[in-house]
């Protein structure tokens, strides 16, 4: 299945990640198989009307971060290897997800203890999940 | 061979007293596509003019493919398309007699990319170019323009006066032209979303100067606006570098700052705020901040601080 990537101009996230976060989240979420094979730099440019420096751009940040792989001659295709996020993509990633569920909570009207406990209940229930050896990466 | 295909050198135009470009120094790397921004009358089309050798500066200089644009040999001439802005053409000429007079300059002609431009804006060519529709002018323009398969394209306000649907056909067609390698394609417009579409570079006049140039993505990283929270009343801002707006609302500050550096976020503290926090700007917002929304409110960065942003108030 061709992925399906949209991207909206006036966006507080530059085109360029908008790009990059689709790509990941399809990688995650397994939509995109490792080995699967992304459309060339000039096809996602022309199907998005962009740049297509901006994909270019896309691509190198994905394939420094182990998410995608250049092969020579050949194109660009999802990453063998399972890196999904690196260490300063995941820091900022969930942060954007904190922000939200500090926002959400204030709003909601929830003291911090509240918001504490129902944080401590959530990743309690991970814990047990996590026992039966599902690990997150 | 150089890496820009235009320099400019202290490029300078009055009209009688009136500067409308004052002391440009511009440079566009060899195969971007590189938006041209600011506000009407701020000297973008003047300048186009003056590099392209249709206008003599009032001093200064500039160069095009290596050529200096007051001395252009018509075979470099040649290797530029160029779009006027408006899309100018002549009312009385068919749209296939277009075509044969327009191809008479150029020593490429590429008949078959014309044609396809026109069948993509949907131009009959059997139409007299006054009975064109805007975008079908446009397309008309644009076909004119990429026939000669140019090394380098300046389209002045190629998206002026389009519907929706014909702006896209141009954007696509921009695409399109950048199949040919190392192709430099310089547009300007008004429409922050085809410049953040289209640009990996831009360059910001503002009052007949050049308040920026550089990659579309230093644009954004340096323009940046924080929101900070006061017990009180905000204090006066004084003396801060790098704030270009400045917004009170109630108990709240909001600060637009261009090359925030460590020294900036340490002035930002010792006014007092309980909180600073960054909010995050689109490139819209960014613009017309940068630009400046009211005049009172805004300071524009002095010289010295402006790394990535060339330019500045002189």
């Amino acid at each position: 299945m061709p992925l399906e990537i949209s991207i909206a101009t006036g966006s507080t996230v530059p085109i360029y990640r908008q790009i990059g976060d689709q790509v990941c989240r399809a990688v995650a979420t397994g939509k995109l198989a490792a080995g699967e094979q992304m459309p060339s730099v000039r096809a996602l440019a022309e199907q998005l009307v962009i740049n297509p420096n901006t994909v270019a751009k896309t691509y190198a940040d994905l394939i420094r971060e182990g998410i995608l792989e250049a092969q020579q001659g050949k194109g660009v295709f999802v990453a063998r290897r399972r890196a999904v996020y690196t260490k300063a993509e995941r820091l900022r990633r969930i942060d954007a997800s904190l922000e939200a569920f500090v926002n959400d909570g204030v709003y909601l009207g929830f003291s911090a203890e509240e918001l504490h406990e129902a944080l401590e209940r959530k990743l309690r229930r991970l814990a047990t999940f996590s026992e039966k050896g599902e690990s997150s990466p | 061979m150089s890496d820009y295909v235009i320099q400019t050198h202290h490029l300078t135009r009055y009209f009688g007293r009136k500067k409308v470009v004052h002391d440009m120094n511009l440079a566009v790397p060899r195969g971007s596509i590189f938006g041209f921004l600011g506000r009407n009358g701020s000297g973008k089309t003047t300048s186009l003019r003056m590099i392209l050798g249709l206008l003599r500066p009032t001093w200064g200089s500039s160069t095009i493919l290596g050529h200096d644009s007051q001395n252009l040999p018509a075979e470099v001439r040649a290797r530029i398309g160029y779009l006027a802005e408006g899309h100018p053409v002549y009312g009385w000429m068919r749209v296939k007699d277009a075509k044969a007079f327009q191809s008479q300059f150029y020593p490429k002609w590429n008949d078959e990319l014309f044609d396809s431009v026109l069948e993509f804006f949907r131009v009959d060519s059997k139409n007299r170019a006054k009975n064109l529709s805007r975008g079908e002018r446009a397309g008309l323009c644009l076909a004119m323009t990429l026939a000669p398969e140019p090394d380098l394209l300046i389209l002045d306000d190629p998206a002026i006066g389009l519907d929706p649907v014909a702006r896209r056909s141009l954007l696509e067609s921009m695409v399109y032209a950048t199949r040919k390698a190392d192709r430099t394609i310089i547009f300007s417009s008004h429409l922050l979303s085809d410049i953040e579409r289209m640009a990996d570079h831009i360059a910001v006049l503002d009052y007949s100067v050049l308040r920026a140039q550089c990659s579309l993505e230093t644009f954004r990283s340096c323009v940046q606006q924080f929101v900070l929270t006061f017990a009180d009343s905000p204090p006066e801002m004084r003396g801060i570098r790098g704030v270009i707006q400045c917004i009170p609302r109630g108990n709240q500050l909001r600060l637009t700052l261009v090359n925030v550096t460590d020294e900036t976020r340490n002035a930002l503290r010792a006014l007092g705020a309980m909180g600073v926090e960054e909010i995050p700007i689109n490139l819209e917002d960014a613009f017309v901040s940068y630009l400046g929304g009211s005049l009172e409110t805004v300071k524009l960065p002095e010289k010295s601080e402006a790394k990535v942003l060339a330019g500045g108030v002189s």
